[in-house]
């Protein structure tokens, strides 16, 4: 019987470690890659060395050197951190607006908003090309901006809505004793107690604006507004026929440790925000 | 007082309506408009190259689009990608939440772990994934050689059936942390008292697997296939950044994209766009009443 227990611990164990090995070695061999001299990442089948001996950061000299890839730092700084402001002010007011105030019509927007976020991006691909050179926001920051609103306010709308409606009644009924209009109630009543919300979806708009491709690949034509997602998957080496992994792993370690960087403070808060997305909807 | 009442829920009524606009207004003219604007392109001759030309041509683009044989071998990756994906992706997330959902030390940094291939930009991992799987210098074949794996160095992205499977292996190390957290969620849900009682009972492990958690979890595990489904159907990014679409791993979206921006052609483009959209949709219906027949039944 204990054999047994014992022999279930040691699957166990080795089934995580598995998992463990499956999940981080891929990050583990960029880092390490990224930190090795460039001439020696190309290290034959067979002959390969684990760890980077010795560690140089000449990669990412490198990269940084470059410019344009600073750029698109700055840029996707720019777009992701437009995205995230934009769509936390007007999904929170929405959410207030649905989820407190019951404005009329509030389960056809909410209706409108689920089906929205449901929208391939490939779909409306064609149609926003066109609607954005209509409106000479092609190629800038501001037609990215927008065009990201599009994939994170439905979800920012839904998510804190649901957080809304479950808030208690009392403070907003004692708020509106006081006197305070429903402007003053949202801001310093409703904020505050919503602010777990905030942050978890924040946090996945963030994500999803940073990591975004497609829009970016599609709306943007050059370095100025190019951001790093593109940058990365466009990066030319010195000849058509060479791919510049050093480079390629440098920026690409550099995108990843903000990432994981808030993965590891705000699990808690990112797991919430995906389980409520996706099983409240 | 009964009067006053109803005015100030009336009053509140009206200040939800003005506060809610911007964000309705944004959806409406941002995803609204230029979704119906795909599907008025798709019965156009438009092209990028071309604006201001473009004449009312009526179903001919979706009949060009049923007779055309790359965007059914697109389909057909297209598919053969979901299916292998979406069905690991659900096996291995089933199984790294039942392992997550034990007690044991590391658990936060496990739950980390796994949060970690899910944050990352798909373009870095695919990018990294490119590099791992290099013939001439990827940590994959060294791996494969050195535990006698592998006789010879293998080109993993270079033929066919190999560049689907790469592909697919990406997606599943990106996506099967996602499935697991959701699935975790679920399984957080189910009472110990009936794992208990099922104990009592004499129930074995995969009994109570089988007839306690797994009905219990169910629609968690639809809601989640739902979700892998969508976005494996109009999978983009993985494919450009690893194969830009050849070597048989052309995808639907990829496909759609190359007839928009490569080709001009806008009207086209379109129709393709429209047929992908009319999938999703269609994949979404099937299971909204999967699992609303599930509700009923319980």
């Amino acid at each position: 019987m204990r054999a047994r227990r014992l022999l279930g611990r040691a699957a166990r164990g080795a089934g995580l470690l598995a998992a463990a090995a499956y999940l981080v070695f891929p990050l583990y061999w960029m880092v390490v890659s990224s930190l090795k001299a460039p001439s020696r990442i190309f290290q034959a089948p067979g002959t390969a060395t684990y760890v980077p001996d010795p560690p140089t950061l000449e990669s990412y000299a490198q990269v940084l050197r470059a410019g344009d890839f600073l750029l698109a730092l700055r840029n996707s700084i720019v777009v992701a951190g437009g995205t995230l402001a934009v769509a936390l002010a007007l999904g929170s007011l929405a959410a207030f607006a649905l989820g407190r105030l019951r404005a009329r019509g509030s389960r056809w927007i909410l209706g409108l908003v689920l089906a929205t976020s449901m929208f391939p991006q490939i779909a409306v691909l064609g149609g926003m090309f066109a609607w954005l050179r209509t409106l000479r926001l092609y190629d800038t920051h501001a037609g990215l901006i927008v065009s990201y609103l599009t994939l994170t306010l439905p979800f920012t709308i839904w998510v804190m809505t649901s957080f809304m409606k479950a808030l208690p009644r009392d403070l907003e009924d004692a708020a509106a004793m006081d006197g305070a209009g429903p402007l003053r109630t949202y801001w310093s009543v409703m904020m505050p107690l919503a602010a777990p919300g905030l942050v978890s979806t924040g946090l996945l708009a963030f994500i999803a604006a940073w990591n975004e491709f497609l829009f970016a690949l599609t709306f943007t034509t050059g370095a100025r507004t190019r951001t790093v997602p593109v940058a990365i998957a466009l990066f030319q080496g010195a000849t058509p026929h060479e791919i510049p992994w050093p480079e390629i792993l440098a920026a690409s370690v550099i995108v990843t440790l903000p990432l994981i960087v808030l993965v590891v403070i705000f699990q808690r808060r990112l797991v919430e925000g995906l389980t409520a997305g996706a099983l409240k909807g | 007082m009964r009067a006053g009442a109803r005015s100030l829920s009336e009053s509140r009524a009206r200040a939800g309506a003005v506060l809610v606009s911007p964000a309705v207004v944004l959806i409406v003219t941002a995803a609204l408009l230029p979704l119906l604007r795909t599907f008025l392109l798709s019965v156009s001759d438009a092209r990028l190259d071309a604006p201001g030309t473009s004449r009312f041509i009526g179903l001919q683009n979706f009949a060009l689009l049923a007779r055309d044989p790359l965007f059914w071998d697109a389909a057909g990756h297209t598919a053969l990608f979901t299916i292998a994906s979406v069905s690991l992706e659900t096996c291995l997330g089933l199984a790294l939440a039942l392992v997550l959902h034990g007690r044991f030390r590391g658990r936060g940094w496990m739950r980390a772990a796994a949060l970690i291939p899910w944050a990352i930009p798909t373009v870095v991992s695919a990018q990294l994934w490119k590099f791992m799987l290099n013939d001439a210098y990827g940590v994959v074949n060294d791996l494969g050689l050195r535990l006698g794996l592998l006789n010879e160095p293998v080109a993993w992205l270079a033929a066919p059936g190999l560049a689907m499977a790469s592909v697919v292996a990406v997606d599943v190390w990106k996506t099967t942390p996602f499935v697991a957290l959701l699935v975790l969620a679920g399984l957080q849900t189910v009472p110990v008292e009936l794992h208990e009682a099922a104990q009592v009972d004499g129930a074995g492990r995969w009994e109570r697997f089988r007839r306690v958690t797994l009905p219990l979890i169910l629609p968690t595990l639809l809601v989640a296939m739902l979700f892998r489904t969508m976005d494996a159907i109009r999978v983009f990014d993985v494919i450009y950044v690893m194969t830009l679409g050849s070597v048989g791993t052309e995808s639907m979206a990829t496909y759609c994209r190359r007839l928009l921006v490569d080709f001009q052609d806008l009207g086209y483009g379109s129709a393709c766009s429209v047929a992908i959209f009319l999938l999703v949709g269609s994949v979404s219906a099937v299971y909204a009443v999967l699992l609303a027949r599930r509700e009923r039944a319980r």
